[in-house]
């Protein structure tokens, strides 16, 4: 017993020196998480389903990021206005990649089910199936093994908060998922597809007789959330390279978040984002590297088990 | 005698949306009862709280079966309302569609015994003894109903006035002392609500089971109930013989005119 | 001019150049990460022979296999919807596999086939993948259809019951670090009990907390605890060996009295004792399907609230199938953990669950039949391409062509190569409703 106080005592006391930059780390992988959660969301939304082949849009988003980079790159070493450029091409390509994967993903694998009204094991059988066949093409065409993706800019410490340093990367992912989060929140909750959106997630059948063009809101709502996984990709890969199978993980994690958040709640995707990234950034202090992974599995299965509507509850409908 | 079944109070929501406020009634052993109401006056949420899909935050629902102790029925499964003897059918007809008209009345004869996975394995004396008896069973409610010519035949293939009737058997099976009937003529052309009319009148009195019933064809509800209830907005507004009901202005001004309106339609 | 026409025609083509050349990309030699399109690109501008006729680009070839695989498929359709000849023949052929005697005499005649193969199969390679890649898995997509065919549940965690078999034969047997239960000596028949009824708990472990979710969150979290069990595999170095594996797993033995056999190198033997379970699996798992099991499946799988209003408990149903279905995957875990003498965490992959699934969409959800030739057919080919794999063709590469099939499965043929009697019926009935109130 007294072993175990100690040893409790240690690691929160490691917990107390590192909190603020496990904070920090924690938030910059929740707001990924975030925009990764967001796609899932909405196609629940609106399909009633869970896109299990989102992950590979991500991983999808950041190879075309990686590959557009690297191009443009080659060995220089960009600095200061060219850097900023850089990062928005590479959001581009990844989130217009995302998008498009997302689209055609929804064309081949999901409509010519939902034309014939099938049971929703088929959908499911059917995503896992395009998960796979993405996830293999892409280990044959691009190798399996990881790669770092060349730096768009010089990655130091850009200031501190109490004494935790704050690094470019940190910024670039708070900055740009930041402004990607309200132009989607904005869209959703402002503009006419948004509220196509809505209408869909709320009623389809009803959105359909009162004009609503089904087919299309479906597909806008996979590039939206194509376009937020595949920039997501793009930004993750920044910090950690490139990988045939680097979407599983994150993709897991940001469904729990989506979970977490209320499934359908946009806003409680980006919240569940954000609490999971910080709750697994201090579990570390606890568990060693291996296991990080099950914690997150271990609050999608409580939260699923014991509070399946989340923290802000299902708002199908009610995106905002 | 205790009433068959005791409503008092009970209130449901979901999130801020009140379904049923304050609702009590009460049904007597062998009545036909009828609860009528305009859509969404939550003639259904009553039945799902009656059979356990929906769980009311407040108030009490009391079961009196005709042997054994008085059983509240909230907080229990569905599967277990069932076996206390409340079977329902459902609004929109909710069939086994990859099954026969046979095996969708079998497996309400059968689902209050074990499960017996051993048996249904080795296919000892007891299990083909049981198989036996359900099968006669389901022969009987299927004659019952008049299904038997189409005993074979994918529940989803049948008509709508046939699905009702398959419903109907499919709950009786599982030998209720009370029938919650959901719309039962929803769907159906006129002479099937006549044939559907004589039937429960059919299994109230041959059978003996009560028969608890919600309707939007008030034809088919006053020529069938002896005593209604009227619901709107999540509340119990009226109640009475068929002859009070009609005479009640307040259900008048609440729904009969709208929905002899809308049967207009 | 007639443009409608014209405009269907030209997207119809199109729609086949994609497809054709996306075969043509994933049959085609492989890429790197450094020039991503030298992959895309040498697929399908590499030299083919047309057919032995000439020699041009593969994108040409592939698309003539596009358009004659589609005209075929057309010309077939075509031929099945106009040709009564067709219709007799069918019906004909349906009168007579209805016909009990006729079903009996097919199921002997399979029986004596199976028995006869290894004098007919000598390749030691082929004698091998007949058991490890071919009975073992007809025995895992049996269970599997268990529990997606019957009771409509999607586990992608499925494996986990295969490990559970194949790790606890290793501990009953004394190849992990882990003591044995009753000494390392023990006859490792003993441990085909034991490794079934500890993978019938686990199913039940597993289930009575995720049965109660929705389908679509039950897929992710037993795909989760797929996960964590190869990762516990993986970690827990004392108890399963870690990554590193088991120490040796004794081969079967026999010793009841005067009776003495032992299952040594040779997999005949091997083959023999599957063939054996396979025949109990299929008699248990049928007996069960035709029974008040099987039809509480059916009535949960088709509408859980209907089910439940006749006072059919769902959870226990579920939590049933699981187990059930855990029991042949156990069993799978015996045999291949007592043939091969050794274990690692990495033979029990998400890729190894999603390979059983594809088994059993292949063949047909909830048809024992069709499970049971899927599943031979599958690894056959499997086994075939590692046997003598093609130009450009890495094992790996499997997981491409196994992930396709799934969705066009599910796009073009829901139901499988021999759809379920009772899915079948579903399928026709929804659209004849369909068409009756269109």
């Amino acid at each position: 017993m007294h072993g175990f106080l100690s040893y409790l005592n240690a690691h929160f006391h490691a917990l107390r020196l590192e909190f603020w930059g496990l904070f920090i780390g924690g938030i910059g992988s929740g707001i990924i998480y975030a925009m990764v959660a967001i796609g899932y969301t909405m196609v629940y939304g609106v399909l009633r389903l869970i896109n299990f082949a989102h992950s590979e849009i991500f991983m999808t988003g950041a190879f075309a990021g990686y590959f557009t980079l690297n191009y443009l790159i080659g060995s220089s070493s960009p600095t200061g206005f060219s850097s900023i450029l850089l990062i928005i091409v590479g959001i581009l390509a990844g989130g217009i990649t995302g998008s498009f994967f997302a689209v055609v993903l929804e064309r081949v694998a999901y409509r010519p089910l939902r034309i014939r009204k099938a049971p929703k094991i088929a959908y499911l059988i059917s995503a896992i199936g395009a998960s796979y066949f993405l996830l293999n093409l892409a280990a044959k065409e691009f190798g399996r093994i990881g790669r770092g993706i060349a730096q768009p800019y010089q990655n130091h410490t850009v200031f501190t908060i109490f004494g935790a340093p704050v690094e470019m990367y940190n910024i670039i992912i708070f900055v740009a998922a930041g402004i990607m989060l309200i132009i989607v929140d904005r869209l959703v909750s402002k503009t006419k597809l948004g509220r196509s959106i809505r209408s869909v997630a709320q009623d389809s059948e009803t959105a359909s007789l009162m004009g609503v063009d089904i087919d299309r809101t479906i597909a806008m709502t996979f590039v939206i959330g194509g376009f937020l996984g595949g920039a997501a990709g793009f930004l993750y890969a920044l910090n950690v390279g490139v990988l045939y199978s680097m979407g599983f993980t994150p993709a897991l994690k940001a469904f729990t978040a989506a979970v977490l958040g209320g499934i359908g709640n946009l806003r409680g995707a980006v919240i569940g984002g954000l609490i999971l990234g910080v709750t697994e950034s201090f579990t570390v202090v606890f568990f060693s590297g291996a296991y990080t992974d099950v914690v997150a599995f271990a609050i999608l299965v409580l939260v699923l088990m014991f509070r399946p509507t989340g923290i802000l509850g299902e708002l199908i409908g009610r995106s905002a | 005698m205790a009433n068959l079944f005791e409503v008092s109070n009970i209130t449901l929501r979901f999130g801020g949306v009140v379904s049923l406020s304050n609702v009590s009634l009460y049904q007597k052993r062998g009545e036909i009862l009828a609860v009528i109401g305009p859509n969404g006056a939550g003639k259904t949420s009553l039945f799902n709280s009656l059979t356990g899909v929906y769980q009311p935050q407040e108030g009490s629902i009391t079961f009196n079966p005709k042997e054994g102790e008085p059983i509240s029925i909230i907080g229990k499964k569905p599967h277990v309302i069932s076996h206390t003897g409340v079977a329902r059918t459902f609004q929109a007809s909710r069939m086994f569609n990859a099954l026969t008209t046979f095996e969708n009345v079998k497996i309400g004869a059968e689902s209050h015994k074990g499960i017996g996975a051993i048996g249904a394995i080795l296919r000892g004396p007891a299990t083909r003894k049981d198989e036996k008896y359900s099968d006669a069973r389901t022969w009987d409610l299927l004659d019952f109903v008049g299904l038997r010519a189409k005993a074979n035949y994918i529940a989803s293939s049948l008509s709508y006035g046939e699905r009702r009737r398959l419903e109907i058997a499919r709950g009786l099976a599982t030998n209720p002392e009370v029938l919650l009937l959901d719309e039962p003529a929803a769907g159906t052309n006129p002479s099937e609500k006549l044939e559907l009319t004589d039937l429960i009148r059919k299994v109230r009195d041959q059978m003996g089971v009560s028969i608890l019933l919600i309707e939007h064809d008030m034809k088919l509800v006053m020529s069938l109930a002896e005593r209604l209830y009227v619901l709107n907005f999540g509340s119990v507004i009226a109640e009475g013989t068929p002859d009070e009901i009609r005479a009640n202005q307040n259900v008048v001004d609440a729904y009969l005119g709208t929905t002899t309106a809308e049967g207009a339609n | 001019m007639n443009l409608p026409f014209i405009k269907k025609f030209s997207t119809k083509a199109l729609i086949i150049l994609i497809s054709s050349e996306l075969a043509a990309v994933v049959t085609g030699p492989p890429g790197n990460g450094d020039t991503p399109w030298v992959g895309f690109h040498d697929s399908i501008t590499q030299k083919a022979s047309f057919f032995g006729l000439f020699v041009t680009g593969r994108w040409a070839l592939f698309y003539a296999i596009g358009i004659i695989s589609y005209l075929a498929v057309h010309f077939f359709k075509k031929l099945n919807s106009n040709n009564s000849a067709m219709d007799s023949l069918r019906s004909q052929y349906s009168s007579v596999a209805k016909n009990k005697y006729f079903k009996l005499a097919a199921v002997l005649v399979i029986g004596v086939l199976a028995i006869l193969l290894p004098t007919v199969i000598t390749d030691p390679f082929w004698r091998e993948a007949m058991v490890s890649q071919i009975a073992v898995f007809v025995l895992l997509a049996l269970g599997l259809n268990v529990v997606v065919g019957f009771a409509g549940l999607l586990d992608l965690g499925f494996v986990a019951f295969y490990a559970v078999g194949a790790y606890a034969t290793a501990w009953c047997t004394g190849a992990l670090p882990m003591p044995p239960i009753f000494g390392s000596h023990v006859n490792p028949f003993f441990a085909i009990p034991i490794a079934i009824i500890l993978a019938m708990v686990a199913g039940v472990i597993l289930g009575i907390p995720t049965l109660r979710l929705r389908g679509d969150y039950l897929a992710i979290v037993t795909l989760g605890f797929g996960e964590i069990i190869t990762l516990f595999a993986n970690n827990l170095t004392g108890i399963t060996g870690g990554a590193q594996g088991t120490k040796q797993v004794p081969h079967f033995s026999l010793h009841i009295g005067p009776l003495k056999y032992i299952w040594g190198l040779d997999p005949v033997p091997y083959y023999y004792l599957v063939i054996g379970f396979v025949i109990l699996f299929i008699f248990i798992f049928y007996s069960l399907e035709h029974s008040r099991v099987g039809r509480a499946w059916t009535a949960i799988r088709e509408d859980e609230v209907a089910a439940e209003s006749l006072g059919i408990n769902p959870l226990k149903y579920k939590v049933m199938a699981f187990a059930i279905g855990a029991a042949s995957a156990g069993f799978a875990g015996v045999m291949t953990a007592a043939q091969s003498n050794f274990l690692t965490p990495a033979t029990f992959t998400l890729a190894l669950s999603i390979n059983i699934l594809v088994l059993v969409i292949f063949g047909g959800m909830g048809s024992i039949f069709g499970v049971v030739f899927g599943a031979i057919v599958i690894q056959t080919i499997t086994m075939y391409l590692i046997h003598t794999p093609p130009a450009g063709y890495q094992p790996p590469d499997l997981y491409i062509y196994i992930g396709a099939l799934l969705v066009i499965m599910m796009i073009f043929r829901p139901g499988g190569l021999f759809p379920a009697r009772r899915r079948q019926r579903a399928d026709v009935a929804t659209s004849s409703l369909e068409n009756s109130n269109g």
